[in-house]
């Protein structure tokens, strides 16, 4: 009996045979939100996520960046200076300083001259920098969500953060809207 | 037809993506129909302007260049 109910059933969980969502012009899949993880701490790679997630948001489409290990630190408030409960916490804080305007290079630092030159240079072109684009981010609703994993090992509260930041949440969050169709960016 | 401008934004000299982000800022509170004018310099606009109007569904009215200055003309939708 059993036997001869499965295979309907098996057609009637995929209703569309047809590729899912498509678009009617050029046929390009369309994602409905954007998800930017970011992992990391670097200055460059720092400044590419705030670019495409203040573009992203001008372009009508909800976004959202995950921050976590690495790039949480980026957004503490610039004016703490030492973070964390115990001494391992504090010295990894002394060690890399939290903040956006703090951020260094992965390559070609040079004890801070490299992102000087790099802001000099934003400036001369008229580049926005990564702080700007931030708050140009924030101001068009992207949303900016901690992760409480790194939260808990880094010892960071969410007032040791910069205004605006979103509720902590872990992976299965983040894993939940990629299965929902947010377009995921790993930075 | 005349086309009357709403609003306009002046990009010129400013790099990807703030074009785009000043003109969504601009459409923003602007109402359906009517006109933006924006005037920017980044060379990859023609296209980024073109990509943010297909997206959002906005009308690119006109995309004209002369002299490295770019020019386009949109509706809201």
């Amino acid at each position: 009996m059993t036997a001869v109910a499965e295979p309907p059933m098996a057609v009637a969980d995929e209703p569309s045979v047809a590729p899912a969502p498509v678009t009617g012009d050029g046929g390009a899949t369309k994602a409905k939100d954007v998800l930017i993880i970011l992992y990391s701490g670097d200055l460059e790679k720092t400044w590419a996520a705030m670019i495409l997630a203040s573009t992203s948001a001008a372009m009508g489409v909800k976004t959202r960046v995950f921050v976590t290990f690495w790039g949480l630190p980026t957004f503490i408030k610039d004016s703490r200076r030492i973070t964390g409960d115990n001494w391992m916490q504090k010295m990894l804080a002394f060690m890399k300083r939290p903040g956006m305007s703090h951020r260094k290079m992965s390559t070609m630092n040079f004890m801070g001259m490299g992102p000087w030159m790099l802001h000099c240079l934003a400036k001369q072109y008229k580049a926005a920098g990564p702080k700007e684009l931030l708050e140009v981010a924030q101001a068009l609703g992207v949303e900016f969500i901690p992760c409480q994993m790194t939260m808990d090992l880094f010892g960071l509260k969410r007032e040791d953060f910069i205004e605006g930041m979103g509720e902590p949440v872990g992976a299965a969050t983040v894993i939940g809207l990629m299965t929902e169709g947010s377009a995921p960016l790993f930075i | 037809m005349p086309l009357e401008i709403a609003q306009r934004v002046d990009a010129k000299g400013l790099a990807c993506p703030m074009p785009i982000v000043k003109t969504a800022q601009a459409v923003k509170s602007m109402a359906s129909g009517q006109l933006l004018e924006v005037l920017a310099t980044d060379a990859g606009s023609t296209k980024d302007f073109a990509a943010w109007c297909k997206t959002t569904g906005n009308e690119l009215v006109e995309s004209s260049a002369e002299g490295g200055v770019y020019r386009f003309v949109l509706r809201r939708k």
